[in-house]
């Protein structure tokens, strides 16, 4: 339904596009002792190791093939063996993923070739699953690079049916659920309780919510992830009743499951507001075959009466949002079904999903495209990641904080914005910034004949808070 | 692409201690094993703080987009430097050649919008494998747009961190430096009797603006600092670094080749100094007085830090009692170990060891005369070994950068960031008061015992004693059990 309004100017300005190397990463920390490295120079990883840093307050496990003048000229694929090697010596991990980044694809790389000579060479480390993604960061975004991470980790780890022998309902309890890089470690929790509540066992995939939910443990140092999905799990996912894949960017890894295993699967674009959720609690009826726990009830009619509380403020209300498209669907699909309007819709990357996406226009472009149509738009509202804070201050408009990265708010990755409850809270939310930042007054009038004291006669500025 | 002739050049440093070792300070990093940024990395830190200038990264998403926005250096008025820009090159761009093209029209929307001074362009690695001849379209750039657009070739993968602040500086000298003379002093300025004299210092990135603790005291004895390179700088300031009378070297030798060059080419002497601690800050301002050779200013500087000395002094005996003695693992590279070795000493802390990876061989020197020829000096900067350290040496809190924070915090270790990420203001006198106070809000902080201590249910002696034993004839039930 939406016009894709491609980028027309030569220069990005202050960007909302992050890597395809970084959502490769975000997808390979969400499995249990596993590492991602990058195949380029020093500083691709640097840079992505201090993007998760400061948004998940975390030390992040992440590598580098180190490609320096030498290798980039003559080539680096002894870099990527040795990388795996060294990585496989020192931390034993489970899972390696080697992604490429711009400078390898140039190059020419072929890092599927690179893993394969590596298996022959060293069959001393044939426990350990490597997995080769190209994730170059001339095209796409963290959205795709965390999308074709995920497949690829499927197509090497999820057994065929018929070779593994497993079939869909052997485990009566289990549902996959294949989670997309809008779902926080808090809203992980919360879905997993959610399927608890259906008596299911949710198996997620990949987990960054046991893995990069900030939690003490008494390990003092781990060079690899602690927590996330257990690589054990993938050789059982042929035998659950369902899949849920959640956000359309998966979609594709959720057909190539379905074509391993013969799992039906269930597509939900994502879990923000009353009718996503509906959605997703009667896949869950229909899959449990059990009837909608009260509590879920209660907290479906806890929905209902915030967001009559809540349409006084959000009625009409103007929203500028920056996000990539699973995302960006998901908040439209939200403010919508609560009366507001979205002026500005601006996103990394074209995918598929953004011509389904029930507004007129979307822009293909940065935060000063968003900063632009906010202005000429006139919205009252900002949703974007903190880098969009400052554009929201140039607007003067307050902002809803999402996406990636959150870096100057402490919890940010942990916010649960799914499900009946998380939806109410982010109502909440939205409602509190219009409560207090962005009620127009009308300006004070004072009549010409008043008898007002002199005193009140001197012009003061007026407070919004 | 830089040749490699030209890195070689780059990594011949002479003014460099690391120079007349073997291998260049910048060893070659391990696939799989490696840790910290590249030369595009250090060559936008170096320069970024120059506020007013538009700085255009040339390379695909990745080097603009994670780094973007993410320096806590500050500026007194103009913020251009806070606006990402990039050129977001496509795989269309690379495969059809037209990355070039895309740049020339880049420079002209950020001149066309923003009006800057200046212009920087920054290579990555992409474009220079494919090519590009980033000083072509920069020349050009300038000639058609009449403002001045300085390439800065620092693919990643030309080296380190360390070879991006030296691509920088000397980008500053060949392009920006000597294009402009210093404004004359303002009437309001000039102070009866006071010779005034102008210096630079480089290597000063007014982290937090806490160089703003510094400058007043500059300004008090006269001497005007033309350019910072770079914290709170201006294109117009860096134009001028070569009437400096001196030049101050702040932080480590990074841009070292720029106070080299300034000494070759127009006979700046330069002095390498700190302004963290007490010690240090003193030093400083007596080696400006020295190298101007200006009786009037040494008795003022004299002066000056006999009175502020004193003052910090006072405000610090309280903090000295609860700090006097604590155990510190020092982890960062460069100037810093040094500097701040005096500075905790100066509160009579004891430095159990110091990262010396990024240390010059003279950086190690002075770390000896002030720890003793027994020193640990840590080389592994793996978290591992950080942490063992601590454990070995009963460190009470690590002081390293940001990277580190939460190896510490997650092995429960304090901790204090002492790198440009932090929030906090260190430098001068008056960033000792912030420095202790830092330093005693983590170490005493009430939060380590509280995620030491294993939960009431883990103990295994029981916390309510036993019930006293029953009287014969009570309960009769237990009995029977």
């Amino acid at each position: 339904m939406a016009d894709i309004l491609k980028r027309n100017k030569a220069l990005s300005v202050n960007p909302l596009k992050a890597s395809q190397p970084i959502g490769g990463s975000l997808a390979t920390l969400g499995f249990n002792r596993s590492i991602p490295m990058l195949h380029g120079s020093q500083g691709c990883t640097a840079f992505a190791k201090v993007f998760f840093v400061r948004h998940f307050r975390e030390p992040i496990p992440l590598q580098s093939t180190a490609m320096d003048q030498g290798s980039s000229v003559m080539g680096a694929d002894e870099n990527v063996r040795e990388g795996i090697r060294t990585i496989a010596e020192k931390s034993r991990p489970a899972l390696i993923t080697i992604l490429t980044t711009g400078l390898a694809e140039t190059q020419g790389a072929d890092v599927h070739r690179n893993v394969r000579e590596f298996r022959e060479a060293n069959p001393e480390f044939a426990d350990i699953a490597v997995v080769g993604v190209n994730t170059p960061d001339f095209t796409g975004s963290v959205e795709t690079g965390y999308a074709a991470t995920l497949s690829e980790i499927i197509r090497a780890l999820v057994p065929a049916a018929k070779e593994a022998g497993t079939y869909p309902g052997k485990r009566k309890r289990q549902v996959n659920v294949l989670a997309n890089y809008t779902l926080t470690p808090g809203d992980l929790e919360a879905l997993r309780d959610i399927f608890e509540q259906f008596q299911l066992r949710a198996v997620f995939i990949p987990d960054i919510s046991d893995s990069l939910d900030g939690c003490l443990t008494d390990e003092d140092f781990s060079p690899v992830t602690i927590g996330g999905t257990p690589l054990s799990e993938m050789a059982t996912l042929g035998d659950a009743l369902a899949t849920v894949v959640i956000g359309p960017s998966l979609y594709k890894a959720g057909e190539l499951l379905q074509e391993r295993t013969g799992v039906p699967t269930y597509a939900l674009d994502h879990l923000y507001g009353l009718k996503a959720n509906d959605a997703l609690i009667s896949a869950l009826t229909e899959i449990s075959g059990r009837e909608v726990p009260e509590r879920i009830e209660r907290q479906r009619s806890q929905l209902q009466d915030a967001m009559l509380d809540t349409h006084f403020m959000l009625g009409q209300l103007r929203i500028a949002i920056a996000a990539d498209a699973d995302l960006l669907n998901a908040f439209i699909d939200l403010v919508q079904e609560m009366g507001a309007e979205v002026v500005a819709a601006v996103t990394s990357c074209n995918v598929p999903l953004l011509t389904r996406i029930p507004v007129a226009t979307i822009k293909i472009g940065d935060l000063e495209d968003m900063e632009h149509l906010g202005k000429a738009n006139k919205a009252q509202l900002v949703i974007g990641n903190s880098h969009a804070v400052d554009t929201a201050e140039r607007l003067g408009l307050p902002i809803l904080r999402a996406g990636f990265p959150l870096f100057d708010i402490i919890g940010g990755y942990q916010k649960t914005w799914i499900g009946y409850r998380g939806t109410r809270q982010t109502l909440f939310d939205l409602a509190n910034l219009v409560i207090n930042y962005s009620h127009e007054e009308i300006p004070v009038y004072r009549s010409v004949y008043a008898q007002k004291p002199v005193s009140e006669l001197t012009d003061y500025p007026l407070s919004c808070h | 692409m830089k040749s490699t002739k030209d890195i070689a050049v780059l990594l011949d440093e002479p003014a460099c201690e690391h120079n007349k070792k073997e291998k260049s300070g910048c060893a070659k990093p391990k696939p799989g094993a490696s840790a910290g940024g590249c030369a595009f990395d250090g060559a936008q830190i170096a320069l970024l703080p120059i506020a007013d200038v538009a700085h255009i990264v040339h390379g695909p998403i990745a080097c603009a987009g994670s780094s973007w926005d993410n320096r806590g250096t500050r500026s007194s008025g103009a913020d251009l430097y806070r606006i990402g820009m990039t050129t977001d090159l496509t795989e269309q761009d690379i495969i059809m050649g037209r990355a070039e093209k895309r740049l020339f029209h880049a420079i002209k929307q950020a001149i066309d919008t923003y009006s800057p001074p200046a212009v920087f362009v920054y290579n990555t690695c992409v474009p220079a494998l494919i090519g590009d001849d980033i000083n072509a379209v920069c020349k050009s750039a300038q000639e058609r747009w009449g403002v001045p657009v300085v390439p800065i070739d620092s693919a990643g993968f030309y080296g380190t961190k360390n070879l991006g602040n030296r691509i920088a500086g000397d980008a500053m000298v060949n392009h920006v430096i000597g294009t402009r003379d210093p404004d004359p002093l303002p009437q309001s300025a000039a102070h009866e009797g006071i010779k005034i004299h102008d210096v630079n210092l480089v290597g000063e990135y007014n982290i937090a603006g806490e160089f703003w603790h510094v400058l007043p005291l500059l300004d008090e004895l006269g001497l005007r600092v033309l350019c910072t390179l770079s914290g709170d700088a201006r294109f117009r300031e860096v134009q001028t670094m070569h009437k400096a009378e001196v030049n101050m070297m702040v932080c480590s030798k990074a841009m070292v080749n720029v106070a080299r060059k300034l000494n070759q080419q127009y006979g700046t002497p330069w002095f390498e100094g700190s302004f963290y601690g007490i010690t240090d800050t003193s030093q400083a301002l007596t080696d400006f007085a020295k190298a101007l050779d200006d009786a009037d200013l040494t008795a003022r500087t004299e002066a000056l830090i006999e009175r502020e000395e004193s003052r910090v002094r006072k405000e610090l005996e309280p903090w000295k009692a609860r700090l006097k003695g604590k155990r510190v693992l020092l982890f960062t590279g460069g100037v810093k170990s040094w500097s701040v070795i005096s500075a905790l000493q100066d509160l009579g802390m004891v430095v159990v060891a110091t990262g010396t990876k990024k240390s010059t061989e003279e950086d190690k020197a002075r770390i000896r005369e002030l720890m003793g020829e027994d020193t640990v000096m840590i080389d592994d900067g793996s978290p591992k070994a950080l942490l063992k350290i601590v454990h070995d040496y009963q460190a009470d809190i690590l002081i390293a950068g940001g990277r580190n924070m939460y190896t510490a915090l997650k092995a429960k270790v304090p901790f204090l960031d002492i790198n440009q990420e932090r929030e906090f203001v260190y430098e001068g006198y008056q960033g000792m008061l912030e420095l202790v106070r830092q330093l005693a809000l983590t170490i005493e902080s009430p939060v380590w015992d509280a995620v030491r201590a294993p939960a009431p249910w883990k103990i295994k002696t029981p916390q309510i004693p036993p019930a006293p034993p029953l009287q014969k004839g009570g309960n009769s039930m237990v009995e029977a059990a």
